[in-house]
C-alpha cells in the first residue's frame, strides 16, 4: 500500500543532469590542468593543482550557501566527483561550529565523510597487501 | 468534569475556551497561502541569535508571549503551561520559557505536540486543578536538519516522499468562559507501528496512528467524517493523507471535502519545493494557531476534529534499523457552549 502511494523520483531527468553537471566540473578541471601545463607545469603537478582548485571551489561554494543550491538539482553530478567530498567535510564544518571548535568543529567535521575515509583507506591496505603477495609469482 | 467517553475519548463537561493564540513563523512558511493569517513573519529565520536552537527558543517564547497578550492576561496568570519540542531533551521549551516563571509539563510526542500540549491544558482547566492554562511548541528547520538528517550546507538531494520541518511555533491559552472556539472532547491516540523504516517518508510511517485514533474518536462518539465541517491532520502530507483515506475506507468511512492536512496547506507544493509538504510540531501548530481557529471565530467552520501526527524515531532508532512508530492526538473543537 505504501509503495503505491511512493511516488518515484525523475530518474531520467536526475540522470541527465547529473551527467551534464558531473561532465562540465571535470571539463573545468582538465581545463585547469591544461593551464597549468601550458604555463610550464608538470603533468603530475597539474593535475594536482586540477583537483586542488576544484576542492577549493566547492568549499567556497558550500561557505557562500550556494553549493546545496546547485548539489540539488545536479545530484550525482556532484556528488561523485572530488568536490562532493569537499563539500561534505565543509557543510559539518561549518554547521557544528555552534559546539565549539573542538567538541563541535574538529569532532563532527568528519561526519559524513569519515565512513568514506575509513573504508576507502582499508580497501586500498588490502589492495596493496593483495597486489604485494600476487607480484610475487 | 473531564469523563470518559467510550474507550479512549475524554469528554470535557465545561467545555474549556481557547481565550488566546498565535503563530508565528519563519521566512518560508511567510510566503506560503497562509501568509496573511499569522501573527508574525520573520524573514530572518536566525531570529538574531547566535545558534539555530536559540533561534527556536525565541521564536517559541515569542508565540507564548503573544497568545497571552492576546487573551489579555500577564505570565504570573497561567498556572500550568505545557510545552515540547522536537530538540533533544526539549531544550527549545525550557530554554524559550524559563524567564516565564510559570510551573512547567513538558511534553514529548513528536510533531503531535500541539494536540498533546492543548489537551493537556484543556483536561487541566475542565477539571478545576487550575483556571488558566498555556500550551506551545514549535519547530525549526534548522535544528531539525541537523538533529535528524545532514548539515544545512550539505549538498543531497531530498526524496519525493520528504517533508519541510516547519519553522514555526503556536501558542494557545486556555480557561474558562469568554467567546473563543472551544475544547469539547479529546481523544489520546496509541502508539502505532506498521513497519515503515524510511525516516525520508514520515508521512507514511504516521498513517495509520493518525487512521488509528480517529477512528477510535468516531466509535467511541458514534459520529461519522460528514458530521464535521474539517477533519485536519497535523503533518501526513501528500503520501501520508493519501494512506490515512485509504486505511480509513477499509474500516468504513470515507471522506469528502471535509478533509485537510495542515502539511499540505502550510506550503504551495507546486512552487516551494517542499516535496510532499511541510512537517514538524510547527507545521500543525501555527495552521491551528491561524487559520484554523480565525476560521472558527468567524463561524464559517463549527466542528472541526485536529489531528496532530507524530513520528517517534530517534536518530539512534534509525541507525539501528527500528521501524518508526507514529502517534496522533485528537482535539474536537467546536464553537459552541453546549
Amino acid at each position: 500500500m505504501n509503495k503505491k502511494a511512493v511516488p518515484k523520483s525523475p530518474v531520467i531527468k536526475d540522470c541527465i543532469l547529473a551527467f551534464l553537471v558531473g561532465g562540465l566540473l571535470c571539463a573545468m578541471g582538465q581545463a585547469v590542468t591544461d593551464m597549468m601545463t601550458r604555463a610550464g607545469a608538470e603533468i603530475k603537478d597539474a593535475r594536482l593543482l586540477g583537483s586542488l582548485s576544484l576542492i577549493a571551489l566547492s568549499i567556497v561554494l558550500t561557505g557562500l550557501n550556494v553549493y546545496d543550491n546547485i548539489a540539488k538539482r545536479a545530484g550525482a553530478g556532484t556528488l561523485v566527483p572530488i568536490t562532493g567530498f569537499a563539500n561534505a567535510i565543509a557543510a559539518p564544518a561549518i554547521e557544528f561550529k555552534s559546539e565549539g571548535y573542538v567538541l563541535g568543529l574538529g569532532a563532527k567535521m568528519f561526519t559524513i565523510a569519515g565512513p568514506v575515509l575509513v573504508y576507502g583507506i582499508t580497501a586500498s591496505v588490502v589492495y596493496g597487501l593483495a597486489l604485494q603477495i600476487l607480484s610475487q609469482f | 468534569m473531564p469523563e470518559r467517553k467510550g474507550h479512549y475519548t475524554v469528554a470535557l463537561s465545561s467545555r474549556p475556551t481557547i481565550l488566546g493564540y498565535a503563530a508565528v513563523v519563519g521566512k518560508k512558511e511567510g510566503e506560503g497561502p497562509l501568509a496573511r493569517y499569522f501573527d508574525a513573519i520573520y524573514q530572518d529565520t536566525t531570529m538574531g541569535e547566535k545558534t539555530w536552537e536559540k533561534a527556536e527558543s525565541a521564536l517559541q517564547k515569542e508565540a507564548f508571549t503573544r497568545a497571552l497578550d492576546k487573551a489579555g492576561f500577564s505570565p504570573s496568570q497561567v498556572n500550568f503551561l505545557f510545552a515540547g519540542d522536537l530538540l533533544n531533551q526539549n531544550i527549545a521549551s525550557t530554554f524559550g520559557l524559563r524567564e516565564s516563571h510559570i510551573p512547567l509539563l513538558g511534553q514529548f510526542g513528536a510533531c503531535s505536540i500541539m494536540a498533546q500540549t492543548l489537551s493537556m491544558a484543556s483536561i487541566f482547566v475542565d477539571s478545576g486543578a487550575a483556571d488558566l492554562c498555556s500550551a506551545v511548541t514549535s519547530s525549526h528547520f534548522c535544528t531539525a536538519e541537523r538533529q535528524f538528517r545532514y548539515p544545512l550546507e550539505y549538498g543531497g538531494q531530498r526524496p519525493p516522499t520528504s517533508t519541510w520541518t516547519a519553522t514555526a511555533s503556536g501558542s494557545v491559552v486556555v480557561g474558562l468562559g469568554g467567546n473563543g472556539v472551544r475544547v469539547a472532547d479529546v481523544c489520546i491516540g496509541r502508539v502505532v507501528d506498521l513497519g515503515i523504516t524510511d525516516m525520508n517518508n514520515m508521512g507514511a510511517a504516521m498513517a495509520p496512528a493518525a487512521a488509528d485514533t480517529l477512528y477510535n474518536f468516531l466509535q467511541d462518539t458514534g459520529t461519522k467524517p460528514s458530521d464535521y465541517d474539517l477533519i485536519v491532520t497535523g503533518d501526513l502530507s501528500a503520501i501520508g493523507s493519501s494512506l490515512m483515506k485509504d486505511l480509513m475506507q477499509r474500516k468504513g468511512y470515507t471522506f469528502g471535502e471535509e478533509y485537510n492536512d495542515c502539511g499540505l496547506m502550510l506550503y504551495d507544493r507546486q512552487t516551494q519545493d517542499v516535496h510532499a509538504g511541510g512537517s514538524g510540531c510547527g507545521c500543525s501548530a501555527s495552521v491551528l494557531c491561524s487559520y484554523i481557529l480565525q476560521k472558527m471565530e468567524k463561524k464559517e467552520w463549527n466542528d472541526v476534529l485536529f489531528i496532530a501526527t507524530g513520528a517517534l524515531m530517534s536518530p539512534t532508532s534509525s541507525q539501528q534499523g527500528e521501524s518508526i512508530p507514529g502517534i496522533a492526538h485528537l482535539v474536537h473543537l467546536v464553537t459552541t457552549a453546549q
